[in-house]
């Protein structure tokens, strides 16, 4: 009997921990098991009985990278409880907000956690200043990491837990100087981010295994807000029959939960985005990435990262567009009085669909509601994947334990899973017989 | 100063149970000092930069998230016993909230979550990080306050090794 036993003590450079124990039986996966081993700080327990004017914040703190988008779909679902209609300037303050995120949150995983693999470091950070091409991509990445900090920070207060979108509006307003400085700064690496595009149209790595996929995507243009929910299968969804869309599944090995989509696990994403409404992106990012937006529709999952940088340069694009064709005034925050409802709240967060339901009770306290993070829905799919990618290696002949985990690393990595949400501590347990 | 004649700062930064907050605030300070701190730290165990991350000893170990289990307990004393420094960074860390929310829900509340604390082996009651250890500096607000985080980073520097201290204060 062959036997390989791995240990892999942490999957670093991704948002948070889990574990993934792989087994392989006569070539083939017997058990893929991706634990989210996070513990639960029972954010949707918790806002029972809280105002509902304390929602947006209390549910921001569920994870720090995607606390903007848990913001806007909390926003969202208390705004349809209480009959809210936001005004023109809101809304595209939101999109801004997401756009800042975007660009933000995207930047962070493709240069510090995954181009190291691309150039065989251990850390971005350990990029040759020295040469020329890594020098730039060091500047390249800070830059843009930046730039989007920096949208955020002027619309949205901070890009962590922002302070300034509230249920009806905004609280405060960049002045026109700050609008000035922000399109400057996004012009300033619009350069960079295409050299980012390229650097993944041809970065080396692939694993294809056809699966579903689903988005929220606008009626018209590509945004992360407003829209349908659209599947690969060509199902059509409004927001308010998401749980239509999204089958439980218990992981007992896991502190999060999982989904299928009649029955089958699915993928959440910038790929499912890419996928699904490429011809719907900024006319600039579509000519100037023309060759890159060829590749898809795609389910290699290391296009996700491609489809990623290429959201980078559209997140930028609409932006100067949105800065520069509109005056932001100061608005007062609508505000409309109790009613006992159900809302809920529907956002493309960077690694994926995030869903938000708040009941409401007429006093204003909530009675109970529900969170659903893209991770969770990626979570079977991740599994699927990496014992796939374990039985190719092993079918190859490859039992190099250092060299099967490097590419499980990759892989998940390419997913952008933030266990944050959902998990901490990701060990890899693989055993093949 | 040549790089190559003095001894880096050994730099940890450790994650219990919280939003990661302080860490994406960590990572977008980087976007401004990244030059600077390549410089003076010998990052030797961020798991978000790195994967070859050592446990062996620091001098300043940052510990962002509340300690929920008996793994993030141990941890943190062993974090404690090889550290010249331990600060603690962001709000979970520093008064335990809003990880610890569980420890103040009603009866039923309780009720409601046990068998999850249960199955998970989490702690009964969730803490803050001067529950467990001793703390050096704590950096509070969710996320971290990063003008308190800066001025922590530079005191220490000038107190660990002031010859690398380039901080005006």
């Amino acid at each position: 009997m062959h036997m390989i036993n791995i240990e892999l003590e942490q999957i670093t450079k991704i948002e948070g921990d889990g574990a993934m124990s792989i087994t392989i039986e006569d070539g083939r996966c017997t058990s893929a098991k991706f634990k989210i081993e996070e513990y639960k700080r029972f954010f949707t327990e918790a806002m029972k009985g809280k105002s509902i004017l304390a929602i947006p914040s209390h549910l921001s703190r569920i994870c720090g990278t995607c606390s903007n988008a848990h913001i806007m779909a909390a926003i969202e679902a208390c705004e349809m409880a209480l009959d809210i209609e936001p005004t023109e300037q809101t809304k595209m303050l939101r999109a801004l907000t997401m756009h800042g995120l975007t660009i933000r949150d995207h930047a962070l995983h493709l240069y510090l956690f995954c181009m190291p693999d691309i150039y065989e470091k251990d850390a971005f950070l350990d990029f040759d200043e020295n040469d020329p091409h890594e020098h730039q991509l060091l500047h390249d990445g800070f830059a843009i990491k930046s730039a989007g900090n920096f949208l955020a920070t002027i619309i949205a207060g901070r890009s962590v837990h922002a302070m300034f979108p509230t249920i009806g509006g905004f609280i405060k307003f960049p002045d026109d100087a700050q609008v000035s400085e922000a399109i400057e700064k996004l012009k300033g690496v619009r350069e960079a981010s295409l050299r980012l595009v390229t650097e993944f149209m041809n970065a080396p790595f692939h694993f294809d295994r056809k699966t579903d996929y689903m988005a929220l995507l606008p009626d018209e243009g590509y945004g992360y807000i407003n829209g349908k929910i659209r599947t690969s299968k060509g199902d059509v969804y409004d927001e308010k029959l998401y749980r239509e869309l999204v089958e439980h599944v218990v992981l007992p090995y896991s502190q999060a939960s999982a989904y299928k989509y009649k029955g089958d696990p699915y993928m959440v994403g910038a790929l499912a985005r890419m996928n699904i409404a490429k011809d719907k992106l900024h006319p600039k990012t579509k000519e100037s990435c023309a060759e890159a937006l060829a590749l898809f529709p795609s389910t290699d999952i290391f296009h996700n990262n491609l489809a990623q940088a290429i959201e980078i340069v559209h997140s930028i694009d609409e932006s100067i567009d949105l800065l520069t064709k509109n005056k932001i005034e100061k608005e007062d925050v609508i505000k409309k009085p109790y009613r006992e409802a159900t809302g809920i709240g529907v956002i493309e967060a960077p690694r994926g669909a995030l869903y938000h339901k708040v009941h409401v009770g007429d006093d204003g306290k909530v009675i109970d509601g529900e969170v659903i993070v893209p991770t969770g829905q990626n979570q079977i799919n991740i599994e699927e994947d990496c014992g796939r990618l374990v039985e190719q290696m092993v079918a190859q002949g490859i039992d190099d334990k250092e060299k099967i985990t490097w590419e499980i690393e990759k892989l998940i990595r390419a997913y952008d899973p933030c266990l944050s949400c959902g998990a901490h501590f990701l060990k890899l347990d693989l055993k093949v017989t | 100063m040549n790089d190559a004649t003095f001894e880096k700062i050994k730099i940890g930064w450790f994650v219990n149970s919280c939003s990661e907050d302080n860490t994406i605030m960590f990572t977008e300070l980087l976007n401004d000092h990244w030059q600077e701190w390549k410089r003076i730290f010998d990052f030797r165990n961020v798991r978000v930069l790195k994967k070859n991350n050592l446990f062996d000893e620091f001098d300043i170990a940052f510990v962002e998230g509340a300690v929920a289990s008996p793994e993030h307990e141990a941890r943190l004393k062993k974090i404690r016993e090889i550290s010249k420094k331990v600060v603690a960074v962001g709000a979970c860390a520093v008064t335990g909230l809003p990880a610890s929310q569980r420890n103040t829900f009603t009866p039923e509340q309780k009720e409601a979550v046990q068998f999850l604390v249960d199955r998970f082996g989490a702690l009964p009651d969730v803490k803050k990080v001067a529950d467990v250890v001793e703390v050096d500096a704590s950096v509070p607000g969710c996320p971290m306050n990063t003008d308190m985080f800066l001025k922590a980073v530079n005191a220490l520097v000038v107190e660990l090794r002031p010859e690398l201290s380039t901080s005006k204060d």
